[in-house]
């Protein structure tokens, strides 16, 4: 088979957004059970320890960019795979916006609770 | 020009039996996927009881962390992660249009390689639990 059918043209921004996401959380995830499993030990985990990791810039930076595609990533992926078990009409509709709110929330959760992690109040 | 052929459907679980590799990564990395996103949920509102102040947030995770049961609950969720990334980059690069003609092969190896991480990683998730 020498013809080349890769399947790497436009398909949509979300088709596309979904491949960039799994980049970044390749690395992303990797690096985070290494840091909380192996560097420092999951159990040993203490509000200091996070509010520490968390006052340094660029940690606070990749801990909220990681969330956001990660909440990105996980609830169009949840979309797609019902899209594809078929669902349309109503039930389509009130799994779309439900899942927009769902993210839209955690999302916002997620912004919080790195601001209280690393102890900036606004 | 895609060209197919028909495997049948895979939502026809039944036929597990006669699924092919593709089949089964499809499977697993859907599942895999599931969990994930659950978990994403799950542990944002864990962590979010260091909004009711530091020693909440201390204990709880100390608390949890404590139980046999979580510490076997993550050493599942390590291998679900490490699946669902060797997979997943694996479906990149086939999105790419790399590596097209050893794509058996390289579920495989995802499967070998999401195992070995796993075995390799018990003891230090385990480690001041048992
Ligand atoms: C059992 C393995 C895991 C442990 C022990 C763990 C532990 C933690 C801890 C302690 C933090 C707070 C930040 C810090 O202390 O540096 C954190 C943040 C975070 N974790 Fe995990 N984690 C695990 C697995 C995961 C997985 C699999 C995901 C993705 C599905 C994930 C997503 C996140 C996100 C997005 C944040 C940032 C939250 C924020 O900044 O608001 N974690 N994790």
């Amino acid at each position: 088979m020498s013809q080349r059918y890769s399947s790497f043209e436009p398909k949509g921004t979300r088709w596309l957004l979904q491949r960039l996401t799994a980049a970044f959380l390749v690395v992303v995830l990797a690096f985070h059970f290494m840091l909380l499993h192996f560097v420092n030990h999951a159990a040993d985990v203490t509000f200091a320890g996070t509010q520490m990791r968390m006052q340094t810039a660029g940690y606070f930076v990749t801990m909220v960019a990681f969330g956001l595609t990660a909440t990105f990533h996980g609830v169009n992926g949840v979309y797609n795979a019902l899209v594809n078990q078929g669902i349309d009409g109503t039930a389509k509709a009130v799994v779309k916006y439900g899942l927009v709110l769902a993210g839209l929330l955690l999302a916002v959760q997620i912004v919080r609770l790195s601001l209280v992690m690393a102890g900036i109040s606004l | 020009m895609s060209q197919s052929y028909d495997r049948g459907l895979v939502e026809d679980f039944g036929r597990w039996t006669e699924f092919s590799a593709g089949m089964w990564a499809w499977i697993f990395h859907k599942f895999t996927g599931w969990v994930l996103v659950g978990y994403l949920f799950t542990h944002i509102a864990v962590l979010s009881t260091a909004m009711s102040g530091p020693e909440v947030y201390t204990s709880t995770l100390q608390g949890l962390e404590s139980l046999l049961i979580v510490r076997f609950l993550e050493v599942g969720l390590l291998a679900v992660a490490v699946f669902h990334i060797l997979n997943g980059v694996r479906l990149l690069l086939v999105d790419l249009g790399i590596g097209l003609e050893s794509q058996d092969r390289s579920f495989y190896a995802s499967l070998i390689l999401t195992g070995a991480i796993v075995v390799a990683s018990v003891p230090t998730f385990l480690a001041g639990a048992v």
